[in-house]
Order: structure tokens, then sequence, then C-alpha cells
């Protein structure tokens, strides 16, 4: 193509404002967070007291403590079922499309859709809401999403040297932990960071899942409230915080697995 | 060997699709189900079958609602992928290896928080945020102007939100796009913007289709926009589902609300693989074309 001077200037400036327009809302929040007066209009220095003093709020601290339990958990299950699925259905090669439909779904499906579902079900079960119910209805997405990462490395794997692998007299599981597992293992790891991201980040489901009560009230649900009264330096420094776990979290599964975040 | 591979796959498999059923397809099934029934007097579900509840989708209160809720969905897919577009047609022409960072820059804010994302908008519009500061460091003295709570004010924290599928969707086809193709049209004497609009266009549509696609379903099922930067003044699908189930407590309603929203769902990705499959066609002919 060519590359006029006025067309690389164009295509330049294009890419600075979609960045400018991406990341300022963000840097605004982060910025604020230390700012020591904590009102948004005014920078009266820099200082670390608004996350001091959400080490001191309980009401917080229980809320992360529930999103942890919540993300390592069902991340633990979706990693396990994912891996599992996605050997399995590239295993298989011939699979219909209401198997890959079954799979891609809760990827697609508007969140509001799934969380009155689930709501539906466990109340039509009698079953107590609270963070086990928030647990079994996240690993229905963090285990699609596993399985996604996990595939696209077994797209290129050769089945052949499992079937060497069997020849030589390895038993299935030798042969997983000797042939496969090392070659999805960056896959797996990459797959399971990504489901602690979507599940430490996800509001709607666990919204509708978590039942009454603050016993089971997870961060974002947390975030949610405070942010419905308004503007508070607490609210930016724990967005701050939320964020900055999620993008180590992602740029970790990005190192580890080239293109996870792509998918 | 080949016969004992299936058995051991579909053994891989279950507990995943058990799972999969149990949580998904299962309460799914049910909600539709629940949309055929009636509410009780008290709120509860009363098992006798009836169609009120999508008859009540149709009635024009709640029909304008819907139309209202495509129009702002409409309006933040367009913005988005004109944006997004732009933004991977430029990826595309930067050079190969800077490539997958402006990506994966791009697409990073997107799988952080969607709470935080929509608040820093809270804080960049309300009436004394940054841009009333920059106004005024600008010389404005004036009233602040209301950007908050307002449907221009939706459709940015939409348009926010989801520009970053936008951008993936549209770099890949963009990137595969063959440069050959685009040379030809110029030695034919096509000008940059009829080679655009005639060649690279039309060969990118699936990227493009996907993209409003994904803004679109998501933007029209929405509450959490609406709720945080509407100010509740802009009632969207999404925002009547959650009133029915969680303060109107008519689930029949809200069940027969989420079916229609999965109805548009499907509506609009069936038209979506329309639009791949001519597009399709289209590369196909240009690839023969390029052969001759």
């Amino acid at each position: 193509m060519t590359s006029s001077p006025a067309r690389i200037f164009g295509l330049r400036t294009t890419l600075v404002l979609v960045f400018a327009f991406l990341y300022i809302p963000i840097a605004v929040v982060v910025a604020l967070s230390f700012n020591q007066g904590g009102l948004p209009t005014v920078w009266s220095g820099f200082s670390l007291k608004w996350y001091a003093s959400l080490a001191g709020n309980a009401a917080i601290l229980s809320a992360a403590l529930n999103t942890l339990i919540v993300a390592l958990v069902s991340t633990a299950i979706a990693t396990l079922l994912g891996t599992l699925l996605a050997i399995g259905v590239e295993m298989r090669r011939q699979y219909g499309s209401g198997l890959e439909a079954l799979i891609f779904a809760p990827m697609i499906i508007p969140d509001i859709v799934l969380a009155v579902a689930l709501l539906s079900f466990f109340s039509m079960l009698d079953f107590t809401l609270g963070l086990h119910t928030i647990i079994l209805a996240h690993v229905v997405f963090n285990l699609a999403f596993v399985c996604s990462v996990v595939r696209a490395r077994l797209k290129s794997f050769d089945w052949s040297i499992v079937e060497a692998s069997a020849d030589l007299g390895a038993s299935a599981v030798t042969t997983f932990r000797r042939v496969t597992l090392p070659v999805i293992l960056p896959a797996v790891v990459a797959g399971a960071l990504l489901a602690f991201t979507l599940s430490v980040d996800e509001f709607i489901i666990a919204f509708f899942t978590a039942g009454a009560g603050r016993a089971s009230t997870t961060l974002p649900m947390q975030i949610y409230s405070m942010i419905r009264f308004g503007i508070t330096p607490e609210i930016n420094a724990l967005s701050t915080m939320v964020m900055a776990v999620s993008i180590t979290a992602l740029t970790l599964s990005q190192r580890l697995n080239r293109g996870v975040i792509g998918q | 060997m080949r016969s004992f591979v299936p058995s051991r796959s579909s053994l891989l498999m279950a507990p995943a699709l058990a799972w999969l059923t149990a949580l998904m397809v299962v309460p799914c099934a049910l909600v539709l189900a629940l949309a055929f029934f009636r509410r009780g007097i008290y709120g509860g579900i009363e098992y006798s079958f009836t169609l009120e509840n999508f008859g009540l989708v149709l009635d024009p209160l709640y029909a304008s609602i819907f139309l209202n809720s495509a129009r702002i969905a409409g309006a933040a897919t367009l913005i988005a992928v004109v944006i997004g577009y732009a933004a991977a047609y430029a990826i595309a022409a930067a050079p190969r290896r800077w490539q997958p960072v402006f990506l994966f820059f791009s697409v990073l804010p997107f799988w952080s928080n969607y709470l935080i994302r929509t608040y820093a908008w809270i804080v960049l519009l309300n009436r004394e945020g940054l841009i009333t500061q920059l106004l005024r460091w600008f010389g404005y003295t004036g009233e602040p102007p209301s950007m908050l709570y307002t449907e221009g004010a939706v459709i940015a924290g939409l348009v926010y939100n989801y520009l970053p599928f936008v951008i993936l969707a549209c770099y890949a086809p963009l990137s595969r796009l063959n440069p050959e193709l685009a040379e030809a049209s110029r030695d034919l004497g096509a000008s940059a913007m009829t080679t655009f609009r005639r060649v690279i266009l039309p060969l990118t549509v699936p990227g493009i289709a996907a993209g409003a696609v994904f803004v679109f379903v998501l933007s029209i099922g929405n509450f959490v926009t609406p709720a945080l930067l509407g100010g509740g003044r802009f009632q969207m699908i999404g925002n009547l589902v959650y009133d029915q189930f969680l303060t109107a407590n008519d689930w029949p309603f809200g069940a027969a609300l989420a079916m229609a929203l999965i109805a548009i769902m499907l509506l609009v990705l069936t038209a979506q693989a329309l639009a791949a499959d001519r597009a399709a066609g289209r590369v196909a002919e240009a690839k023969g074309g390029a052969d001759d």
C-alpha cells in the first residue's frame, strides 16, 4: 500500500485518539484515588489515605473475601471441567453443531437472562441462595472460556503422539500427565487466569444468585451499591485495586498463551 | 484404538456437559416455561397456561420500551462500529510487530470490571466532573452542562464498554486482506475512496457484522449502564426484566421479556450469519477474479 505522509498521519492520529478514549476515563479514576483531599475537582497532593480507609472498612473486606472464595472455587472447578471438555471435544473431531452451540452459549447468552434463569431454577428447587449458588453459576461461563482457550491450543496438537505413547505401553493417566498436559499447560493456566478475572468482575449473575443479606455480598455488588450513592474517594481506591488485579491476571495470561485475550 | 476414542472422549466431556445442562439448559427451559404461566395474586406463580405475558410484551407501553432500547442500542452500535473499524484499520496498517501490542491494549480494558468502567464515566460527566473542569479552564463560566443522566451518557457508556470487541472483530478480516486487491483496484484507476468502498469494505463485512451483533445484543439487554448513567430515567429491556424479578415480583412476565430478549438475539445472529455468507460469496468471487 502506498504510504503518503498524510495517510500515516491520519492512521497515527486515529490510534492516539482511540487509545485516549479507552484509557483516559480509567486513568482519571486511578489518579483521583491518590488525591489527598478526596474531591474529584481539586488536586491537593498525593496520598494513600483512601487505601488505608479501605483497609478499615469491614463491609469492603468481607466482600473482598467473598469474591476471593467465589473466584478461586469457581475457577478451580471450571478449569478442571473446561480442560476435560476441550480434550474430549478435540479428540473426537467429529461433533455436531448442537454440541458446539451448547459450549458456545454461555459466552453469548445475555447475563441478565442467565441470571433470572438461575434465580428461578434455584428458587423452584428451594435452594438456599448464597456464595455456593454464585459459585455454581460462575462455573457455567468460566468453563466455557477455559474450554475455548484450551481448544485453541489443541488445534495444532498432534494426536498421533498420544497413540504412540499408548502403543509404548503408557497408561491413559501417564500419557495425559507426560504427553498431553505439558503441551496444553500454558493454555490451561491462561484459561484459569481468565476465568479468575471474569469471576472477580462478574456482577449481574452474582447479584441475582447471592440472595438477600450481606453475608454473600461480593465486591462488584458492594461497588454497585456504593456507586449508586455517588462518587467517593473510597470507590476510586477500590476500583484502582480491582483493576490492578484484573490487569495483572490478564497480562500474565496473555504472556503464557499469546492471543488468549483476543478470543 | 479408533473405536475406543469416542467413549473416552464422551467420558471426558460428561462432567462439563452435565454442568451446562443442569445449570444453563434446564434453567433457561424453565424460564421459557415460566413465561406461559400466570402471576399469582400475591406475586407467586399460578400454574395455569396463558399467553397473556407475551401479549403484554406487545402492549404499547412495553413495546415503546423495546423500541427505545433498540434505538439506544442501535445508536451505540453505529458509533462503536465507526470508531472500532477506524481503530482496527489503523492497527492493521501499523508495522507487523506492533500489531499484537496495539491489539492487546485495545482489548485490555474490556476484560476489566464493567462497573468500574461505567463509574469512570460518572466521574467524567457529572456536573463538577472533568469535562466541566476542562470547559472552565478554557474560560467557560456558565452553568455546568448536564451531561450525566441523559440518553447521550447511556450511549457513551455502551460505546466505551463494547468498543474493544468491535476493534477485535474488525481487525481479523482487515489483517487478512490481500494488499494486492487494493493495489489492483488503484492500478485500474479507482480512487482511494472507491477502492475502500468497493473492495476493502465489502471484504470486511463479516468482522463488522460480528462486532455490531455483539454490541447490539449486549446493549439491548443491559441494565447496569442505563441505571447508572441514565439515572434510571431510561428504561431498557434489561431494566424491565430486572424490575419484574426483583421489585414488581411478576416472574412470568419477566420470563416472557427474557425470552423476547433471546428471540431478538437469535434474530440478529441469523442476520449476521446471512451477511457473513454473502460476504463469503464475495470473497470467493474476488479470489476467482484475481486468478484470471
